[in-house]
């Protein structure tokens, strides 16, 4: 054997292109470090400047009431999306017709396409109006559960509602992620459980649920990371108070960071405006955690991939 | 056990199909009724929907439900139930969607009209205006950021499928979906901590609105180009390299041809997703009732913007500005749609056939 290894002929556009797609790769991990840093920097001088009136007391007991109200909020409204999302996933991949269920799968589609500002506005003016003497019912008859005690707010402009305006905006994207996944249940095995004599319920039971729990899991963050993030619905919906308040009817509701920062920022000048960034990095903070769990659920099962 | 048994082989009979439609529109007229009686009795004030629903759905269920596991047995009945949970929690989706698409509709219209879109708001107190320096604003700053956001997007996404392997690509590939995640107020807090150390304190400038959702729409691009990417088949790219074509080209020449419609598609969506963003461009965009045709310099008002503003600073003919929020709404939401339908539109005639 003569030692004749074939070398490939490295071509100037090969290099050029594989670098370009190369660095445009690598970019993507360069922009979320820059974020990082660019927000981080900015934050500095929130704690190096002079005092700021607005958090008088230090910035963990200005930034505080915003986390707990973004978390609290993101909470009630997973807590509505996600049995629904659950629910309509099911419709859509094993109760309604497939020709149906292709127009349905649009419908719910369209939800997520709807800017979050027109949420905002239909939450403030159509449903925190009609909410209203639900709440007083609620407040009135279960005033005892903690939750729904307090002075119920006229407006409708609470808590409740914002959860409830955040959890039709996780819906589709929730709903979307889990019916891809119940779709992909091995027909095998429901069709095994409908031959033992399984009702469509119970085949559910055995073959779909457990097969799909994972991807309910990280569905279920991938919403709470959506959540988490929203302003504007918020913004305009919910009647802020800089409190820590468990109650969800009252018109004293703990803002939500995204919220605050809408809020003020246009008006903020100073190192306000450094304050309001540094809050930002905590939502930042709390988001990339969120979506890095739901993100490392999925990828260990790759099958689950088609988040998008 | 044989107590377990009978029950579960009691009842083979099955409900008539008339029976749960019938059962149905039944306690529905029936919670309707009551609440009548109550609205004229003077114990509410008016009827309310909400409880007319519950107590309907309520009857309803425990009605079939009994009923069903007399005759038919528990597991059928059980079978029932789910099926009546799953058709609400469905249902209960449907009802905003319909109650926000009436709303916008029927409210945008009234001033959804030709000076809405001929006219800015500079001087307007009150009635009249419109929102053309919004649309003029909303244009140009999606369309740089399209401007930036494609180019990248295509090329990490060719990397991830033509090149990446190894752990640098399997960290793109994570961050990638990450940044999917990022909130729109932090994209557009970080346009304005990058354009104030150039510009000083309180910068406002169409470019930083499309800095920040370029941000937010390059994942959507390369998520979109990625999975396009992944379905040409491998056998056209040897046949390129059998024919002796260069890597680049055959990409260029061969792969990226045969997923343009599906790449166009996924810019569409991706486009519609920012299209209607407010958050960032609230932040470093700001808001303005003038015209403004430079990106680069002043503020710069954005529709999203425009429906926000109108609402939280009302004048004192509150109607008016009410009524041009929802104008901007449902020209916001007809551009979303009109951009959705073209994306599938393009996927649907000229993605390759066979």
């Amino acid at each position: 054997m003569t030692d004749i290894k074939p070398k490939a002929v490295r071509r100037l556009g090969d290099v050029v292109f594989a670098n370009l797609a190369f660095f445009a790769g690598v970019s993507i991990l360069a922009t979320l470090a820059t974020v990082a840093a660019f927000l981080f920097a900015q934050s500095v001088p929130a704690f190096t400047g002079p005092p700021i009136d607005a958090a008088s007391d230090g910035f963990l007991s200005y930034v505080i009431p915003f986390v707990f109200g973004t978390v609290y909020a993101s909470l009630i409204g997973l807590a509505i999306a996600t049995p629904l999302a659950v629910g309509i996933a099911l419709y859509i991949s094993h109760f309604a017709n497939r020709r149906f269920a292709q127009v349905l799968g649009y419908a719910v589609d369209l939800l997520a396409a709807i800017p979050s500002v027109v949420y905002g506005l239909w939450g403030i003016l159509v449903l925190a109006p009609f909410l209203s003497p639900t709440f007083n019912w609620l407040n009135e008859n279960l005033g005892w559960i903690p939750i729904f005690a307090g002075q119920v707010s006229a407006t409708g402009r609470t808590m409740l509602t914002v959860g409830i305006v955040l959890a039709i905006m996780v819906l589709p994207i929730m709903a979307a992620l889990i019916r891809e996944i119940f779709l992909q249940t091995p027909r095998l095995h429901e069709e095994a459980a409908l031959a033992l004599g399984a009702t469509r319920w119970e085949m559910i039971k055995m073959a779909v649920l457990p097969f799909g729990r994972p991807g309910i899991i990280s569905a279920a963050m991938l919403g709470l990371g959506r959540a988490l993030g929203e302003t504007m619905a918020v913004a305009m919906v919910l009647s802020p108070a800089a409190v820590v308040s468990f109650a969800v009817l009252t018109s004293t509701n703990s803002n939500t960071i995204a919220a605050n920062i809408a809020l003020q920022f246009p008006e903020a000048g100073g190192n306000y405006t450094n304050l309001l960034i540094a809050t930002g990095l905590v939502l930042f903070a709390i988001t990339m955690v969120v979506n890095m769990f739901a993100r490392w659920v999925i990828s260990r099962r790759a099958e689950f991939s088609g988040a998008n | 056990m044989t107590a377990q048994l009978n029950s579960s082989f009691r009842g083979t009979q099955d409900l008539p199909k008339w029976l749960s439609p019938t059962l149905l529109v039944g306690f529905f007229l029936a919670s309707f009724g009551f609440q009548v009686l109550l609205a004229s009795g003077g114990e509410t004030a008016e009827i309310n929907f909400i409880p007319v629903a519950v107590f309907g759905l309520l009857g309803f269920s425990v009605a079939l439900y009994v009923i069903s596991r007399v005759i038919e047995g528990v597991r059928k009945a059980t079978d029932r139930l789910v099926t009546i949970m799953v058709s609400t929690a469905f249902s209960l989706a449907l009802i905003p969607l319909i109650s926000l698409a009436y709303t916008v509709v029927t409210k945008g219209v009234a001033r959804f009209d030709a000076e809405f879109f001929t006219f800015s708001m500079r001087n307007v107190v009150g009635g009249g205006g419109g929102a053309l320096h919004a649309i003029i604003g909303t244009i140009e700053i999606t369309g740089i950021a399209t401007l930036i956001s494609v180019p990248i997007g295509i090329m990490a996404a060719i990397y991830l499928v033509e090149y990446g392997r190894g752990t640098i690509a399997r960290l793109v590939t994570f961050f990638v979906d990450v940044m999917t995640g990022v909130p729109s107020i932090v994209a557009g807090l970080f346009a304005y901590a990058l354009f104030v150390i150039f510009f000083g304190p309180g910068v406002r400038m169409g470019l930083g609105g499309a800095i920040a959702l370029s941000l937010l729409m390059i994942p959507v691009v390369i998520r979109a180009t990625e999975e396009m990417l992944k379905i040409v088949p491998n056998e056209l790219r040897e046949a390129a390299y059998a024919l002796g074509v260069p890597k680049w080209l055959t990409v260029l020449k061969v792969v990226l041809p045969t997923s343009l419609a599906g790449i166009a598609t996924g810019i569409m969506i991706a486009i519609a997703r920012v299209i209607g963003e407010t958050a960032p461009l609230l932040l470093i965009a700001g808001f303005t009732a003038s015209m403004n045709y430079n990106p680069f310099d002043e503020r710069m008002m954005t529709l999203p913007v425009f429906v926000y503003t109108s609402y939280a600073n009302q004048g004192v003919d509150m109607q008016a500005y009410l009524d041009r929020a929802w104008a901007g709404a449902l020209t916001l939401m007809l551009i979303v749609m009109v951009l959705n339908l073209v994306a599938r539109l393009i996927s649907k005639y000229f993605s390759p056939k066979g």
